[in-house]
């Protein structure tokens, strides 16, 4: 059954929380996610759910907090931005190679500096490589839903790996849209009661977590850990399969949008995927070929699904709403272009970076963007491979 | 994914090492040979000892068994020589062998 | 998108624009049709000129950028007019909607000859005689939907006195206040 309302991005993911009623939210405030504490604390407060709502002194305690209570056994989660998460950065590889299925809704922000409070995607892109599952959101539908989604993958046993659950900053987790909620019962009975295999505060086990691994060991547990990363891919289909049966809402490891005869292909990542999409139809509408992949999961990439999706595109733009500082490509062109050439596609792919520190981008914006992309197979002439788009000059 | 302390080597597979590095048994620490970093000894002189049991409570590794308030010889398999227990004791008891294992 | 409607608000921190464009999405949602309400904040001050945006449409919203070709544009706090070029990207067909106590003729000699209609309404003198302080967001909000005709007032003071005694539940003045700048606006805006 749904339920109709409308509601912020921040709002929907605390609702999300209030139905999953975990153990234990430890958070500290920050723009823009601050709402997301803010509101799910009234619901702690009002008996809404029994968790044990901790107000920690920083990010790196929140997180350290969380880790800590989901090693004891509780299903704990917490929610962040940018510095937040920066802050975090050193604990994010701890509950990932402890193998902690934490929760953790990150609203993206721009990193510091120049200081800036708008979306993009440089926090989260800078902690891809934590170990962490990363999904991403295009609208409060879909961070809700992937928050809904989110324990049943990180929990499963062939994972057991944390979890961050993406949206941009103020462009969804401030603005008011439409959006269908489940019923609180059915949310619970999608997730269910987490049952930890083994947990610190279980006096029949004894249980050491997070131990010293010297060079003889150290290797081994990270290539485990790149396993139950992998498993995740899986495991991501299988509960978006239950959870279409539940909501009626599909969701894969990724979206194709009028891709499949596309001779112009964009990848793209997040709000502005929406904003694309109308880009797509205006040009669909004037008989051109073009369409669209939106990334879903980021981590683990699934490189080979994304390259077979590509294969009859003709030119390819990668769209990162972050700076990769390599000169050559940001993390979404690297991941992309690496995903072709195993796949022995090799199309010319123009890497994008647009909305830094929450420059708006249009409709307008993504037809320059397909434009481009034709002239480029019209005159064989690939230009410059980085661009910047809606740059002054 | 539990796993038996024991099994726990140098020698295990990424395949089957524990989730996490997990170890799911207690007091294992006894398993591992650690004394072998020793350098310098503690000699225990049972005839000067009054029992105080000083020794035990400052002693990092918990190398000195108590039975019945009585302590006794050093577990050597777990003594690293720090010689903290000879600084302490009041009484001369115990002895460092310098450079001796 | 069918029968889309887009609405920007000019104002400034603290003034509530953003609280009215949210208010505004959510009045709107109860008609049944598929709305945003979002702000673009700036220094993010007490004061620092802040702009929000509306989409109303029938059918389900994609777009996620903000809006240069509105139908409507409310000024919050005409002192605006001196930094912000409000009616840019207005549509003639659509309305400016300004929160001022001076007549329209001399609202447009500050415009940049801008062909449309303007509305003038004096929430500052409304907000003072019904809620007794200057909260020129709720009468504001009474004029967009008057102008832009989004429903009809009825539908428009039912939906309001519900969300207000849920809002303001256990303060029967404020709900009372907010109605009576409601009703003010809606005879008052022209």
């Amino acid at each position: 059954m749904s339920i109709k309302d409308r509601l912020s991005g921040n709002e929907a993911v605390a609702i999300a929380m209030r139905q999953i009623n975990p153990d234990v939210m430890s958070a500290f405030p920050i723009t823009p996610s601050t709402e997301i504490p803010q509101t799910f604390s009234s619901f702690v407060a009002n008996g809404q759910v029994d968790t044990a709502f901790i107000p920690v002194e920083s990010e790196h305690s929140a997180m350290s907090a969380a880790i800590g209570s989901q090693a004891a056994g509780a299903r704990s989660l917490t929610a962040t931005s940018s510095c937040g998460l920066a802050l975090m950065w050193e604990v994010l590889y701890v509950a990932a190679s402890n193998r902690l299925p934490i929760a953790l809704a990150l609203v993206n922000r721009t990193l510091s500096g120049p200081i800036n409070i708008n979306c993009d995607h440089s926090d989260s892109m800078g902690a891809r490589d934590s170990g962490w599952i990363q999904i991403y959101s295009e609208n409060n539908q879909e961070a809700y839903d992937n928050f809904v989604q989110a324990y049943r993958i990180a929990e499963h046993a062939a994972v057991r790996l944390p979890i961050m659950i993406c949206q941009d900053g103020f462009i969804t987790s401030a603005a008011v849209e439409n959006i269908e909620l489940l019923a609180d019962r059915d949310v619970q009975g999608f997730v269910g009661e987490y049952h930890p295999e083994s947990y610190l505060l279980n006096s029949k086990q004894p249980l050491a977590i997070g131990p010293y691994a010297v060079s003889a060991y150290c290797m081994e547990a990270k290539r485990a850990q790149l396993e139950a990363l992998k498993n995740a891919k899986q495991v991501t289909l299988d509960v978006a399969k239950e959870f279409a049966a539940l909501s009626g809402r599909e969701y894969g490891l990724f979206e194709e949008y009028k891709l499949a005869d596309a001779d112009y292909a964009m990848v793209i990542i997040g709000s502005a995927a929406g904003t694309a999409k109308d880009a797509v139809d205006q040009l669909r509408a004037a008989g051109q070929k073009v369409g669209l992949l939106k990334i879903r999961l980021f981590r683990p990439f699934p490189g080979e699904e994304i390259a077979a999706a590509l294969q009859k595109s003709k030119v390819i733009a990668c769209m990162d709403r972050t700076e990769s500082f390599n000169g050559r490509c940001g993390p979404l062109g690297a991941e992309v272009k690496s995903a072709l050439f195993d796949a022995q596609l090799m199309p010319p792919v123009i890497n994008y970076v647009y909305g830094l520190g929450g420059r708006d981008v249009t409709v307008e914006d993504f037809i320059t963007v397909f434009a481009q992309l034709a002239e480029i197979e019209q005159t064989n002439d690939g230009g410059k491979k980085y661009r910047y788009l809606s740059l002054r000059e | 994914m539990a796993m038996d302390g024991n099994k726990i080597t140098e020698t295990v597979s990424w395949r089957n090492i524990t989730e996490g590095c997990k170890i799911e048994a207690a007091g294992n620490s006894r398993l591992f040979n650690t004394g072998d970093w020793r350098v310098d000894t503690p000699v225990f002189i049972a005839e000067k000892c009054r029992q105080c049991l000083l020794c035990v409570s400052v002693c990092p590794d918990s190398s000195i068994p108590v039975d019945n308030y009585q302590r006794g010889d050093f577990d050597f398999m777990h003594c690293k020589g720090c010689g903290i227990c000879a600084k302490v004791c009041p009484f001369g008891a115990i002895e460092m062998k310098m450079g001796e294992r | 998108m069918q029968n889309l409607i887009q609405i920007r608000w000019h104002g400034r921190g603290g003034q509530g624009a953003k609280t009215a464009a949210l208010m505004l999405a959510d009045v709107v949602f109860s008609t049944g049709k598929y709305v945003q309400g979002f702000p673009e904040y700036g220094p993010e001050r007490m004061g620092a000129p802040i702009t929000a945006y509306n989409r109303i449409t029938d059918n389900k919203i994609r777009v996620h950028s903000n809006i240069y070709e509105p139908d409507y544009v409310v000024v919050v706090d005409e002192t605006l007019f001196e930094t912000v070029d409000v009616t840019k990207g207005l549509s003639k067909e659509g309305a400016l909607i300004v929160n001022t106590a001076r007549n329209k003729n001399e609202i447009e000699k500050l415009l940049n000859g801008y062909q449309g209609r303007i509305y003038t309404v004096d929430a500052r003198r409304i907000s003072m005689e019904t809620l007794g302080r200057y909260f020129p967001n709720t009468p504001m909000l009474a004029a967009v939907v008057k102008v832009s005709g989004l429903m009809p007032d009825e539908t428009f003071l039912n939906e309001m006195q519900q969300s207000l005694e849920q809002k303001f539940a256990g303060k029967p003045a404020v709900v009372e206040g907010n109605m009576q700048a409601l009703k003010s606006t809606l005879q008052e805006v022209s």
